[in-house]
């Protein structure tokens, strides 16, 4: 039951499209059915594919190094007490400013290639991370600190033994955010400018009234996120088997 | 004189342990001033109190965690107090990400000597001792309340200080676990300078070679019960059921001033 769920899910999402677009009789270039996406999906199926991989190269880079960068960040915003004065202000007031204005100054300095996409999902994953981790190391137990303390742990070998394992449960908080926001700044990335990836074949199919295009290109993107995401959490939960985590109770139901 | 047992380990000779002037304030609020308490060599003194009156800002103060408790803590060998204590919590404050084994040497980890030789052995060892033998590879939620606190022990054990501090570390074990382990702890740690806050008159009886009660506002320590015969005690023994009439008449006082 509990794989054959999304299933349903699915079909029921698919069958009730149909029945809008038969109720409806709405024209196939305002919104086409099921029937006509699928054939522009097999048709298409190799340039989906090609634009496909750059996009999924963008998120992938974005992701790897917007993780890096934030968990970076917060080591040393709660290791040095003076970077946190000085950075946390900088990060909040960072936060806002909408990424998505960002996007054409992005593209700018950084040209129509993969860099300002990177640059994007980088920038927009950045600050989940970062603190969902720091907010993780802030909250160490005292009782371990206390403990640390009396054994005469030096303080790097208490961030690194007791304090960094301690907040990955709240890192991984971040990093599923992260997984699920990072093909938005992908995707608005290559909306302003770009000559390849998902985005890019959205825009060029929707100056061309071919619908059935842009939704195939959105269901390729869908089906890479939802995938990315369900990895990722799988992954999450392998790794850090020790976290406090409800979800194996609805699993089990 | 008090009767201590001897030395279950090669540990440097545990030293007498003095505070003189203790005093503890949250703003205007006077918990305990001018506080003197000695810890006997190679012995356990129990500590007893009503809940709030400062027994465990005093225990932290012996400790070197006090943030706001101040005082004079020396050894009677002349030595600094700091390096030489081990703590121990009513928590067990295992790590989750970590097995026993981890867990024991995380001491070790932390000051960067897991390297040195027989370092892990005498984990296992202590593990073993601790009765867990076998359960080295388990991680923490895998064992059970009684088993947590053994391996706190262990790991209590492991960083080897004549100095041991313990803060109600059994209460939250059902009776049965808790005696047990009453009667292991007495057994390692002997020959150390112990100090064992509780709540418990029972466990100080068993295990206290002095017995304080801490009561009133500012706190101050009565004059200790030294109950005889080696510990851990069966508090079958005529004396020590008298001792615990007295123990239970100063701590119903104690409740009714604070």
């Amino acid at each position: 039951m509990t794989y054959l769920r999304p299933i349903v899910i699915f079909l029921c999402l698919i069958g009730a499209w149909q029945a809008l677009v038969w109720l409806t009789g709405v024209e196939h270039f305002i919104l086409p059915g099921p029937g006509r996406v699928a054939v522009a999906l097999v048709e298409r199926w190799p340039s989906l594919l090609r634009h496909a991989g750059i996009t999924i190269v963008e998120i992938l880079l974005g992701l790897a190094i917007g993780v890096v960068l934030g968990c970076a960040s917060a080591i040393v915003i709660s290791a040095l007490r003076p970077a946190r004065r000085w950075l946390l202000p900088v990060l909040v007031v960072s936060q806002a400013i909408p990424v998505f204005a960002l996007a054409p100054i992005l593209v700018l300095w950084l040209g129509y290639g993969l860099a300002s996409k990177v640059a994007m999902a980088t920038l927009i994953i950045y600050f989940p991370v970062t603190a969902a981790f720091f907010d993780g190391l802030r909250r160490t137990d005292p009782g371990w600190l206390d403990l640390a303390r009396t054994m005469g742990g030096s303080r790097p070998a208490v961030l690194l033994h007791l304090q960094i394992p301690a907040a990955l449960p709240a890192l991984t908080s971040g990093l599923r955010v992260a997984t699920a926001v990072a093909p938005i700044g992908a995707i608005v990335g290559e909306w302003v400018g770009s000559s390849g990836g998902l985005g890019y074949l959205m825009l060029h199919a929707n100056a061309r009234l071919q619908v059935d295009v842009m939704f195939a290109a959105l269901f390729v993107l869908a089906l890479f996120s939802v995938t990315l995401y369900f990895t990722v959490d799988w992954a999450l939960r392998r790794a850090i088997p020790w976290q406090a985590d409800d979800a194996k109770d609805h699993r089990a139901g | 004189m008090l009767q201590t047992q001897p030395q279950s380990t090669a540990a440097p000779p545990a030293p007498a342990v003095r505070l003189r002037n203790g005093r503890l304030a949250f703003g205007d609020r006077l918990l305990f001033d001018g506080l003197s308490l000695e810890l006997p060599a190679g012995a356990i003194t129990c500590l007893l109190g009503p809940s709030g009156v400062g027994k465990t800002s005093l225990l932290r103060l012996l400790a070197g965690l006090a943030e706001s408790a101040q005082g004079e803590v020396t050894a009677d060998d002349g030595l600094p107090i700091s390096g030489r204590v081990a703590f121990m919590a009513q928590q067990d404050l295992l790590l989750p990400w970590s097995t026993v084994l981890g867990n024991v040497l995380l001491g070790p980890r932390l000051r960067g000597t897991l390297g040195e030789a027989d370092t892990k052995d005498r984990a296992a060892t202590l593990v073993a001792q601790v009765g867990l033998a076998g359960h080295e590879r388990d991680h923490p939620a895998q064992l059970s309340a009684g088993m947590r606190q053994r391996v706190a022990l262990a790991r209590t054990l492991m960083e080897d200080r004549p100095v041991v501090l313990m803060d109600e570390p059994f209460s939250a074990l059902d009776a049965i676990t808790r005696y047990e382990l009453q009667a292991l702890a007495a057994r390692l740690l002997a020959g150390r300078t112990v100090f064992l806050v509780t709540h418990d008159p029972m466990e100080a009886l068993r295990l206290g070679h002095r017995v304080h009660v801490l009561a009133g506002r500012p706190a101050q320590l009565d004059a200790a019960l030294e109950p005889e015969g080696l510990v851990p005690r069966e508090l079958t023994e005529p004396h020590l059921l008298a001792l615990q009439g007295e123990l239970l008449r100063r701590l119903s006082e104690a409740h009714q001033a604070a």
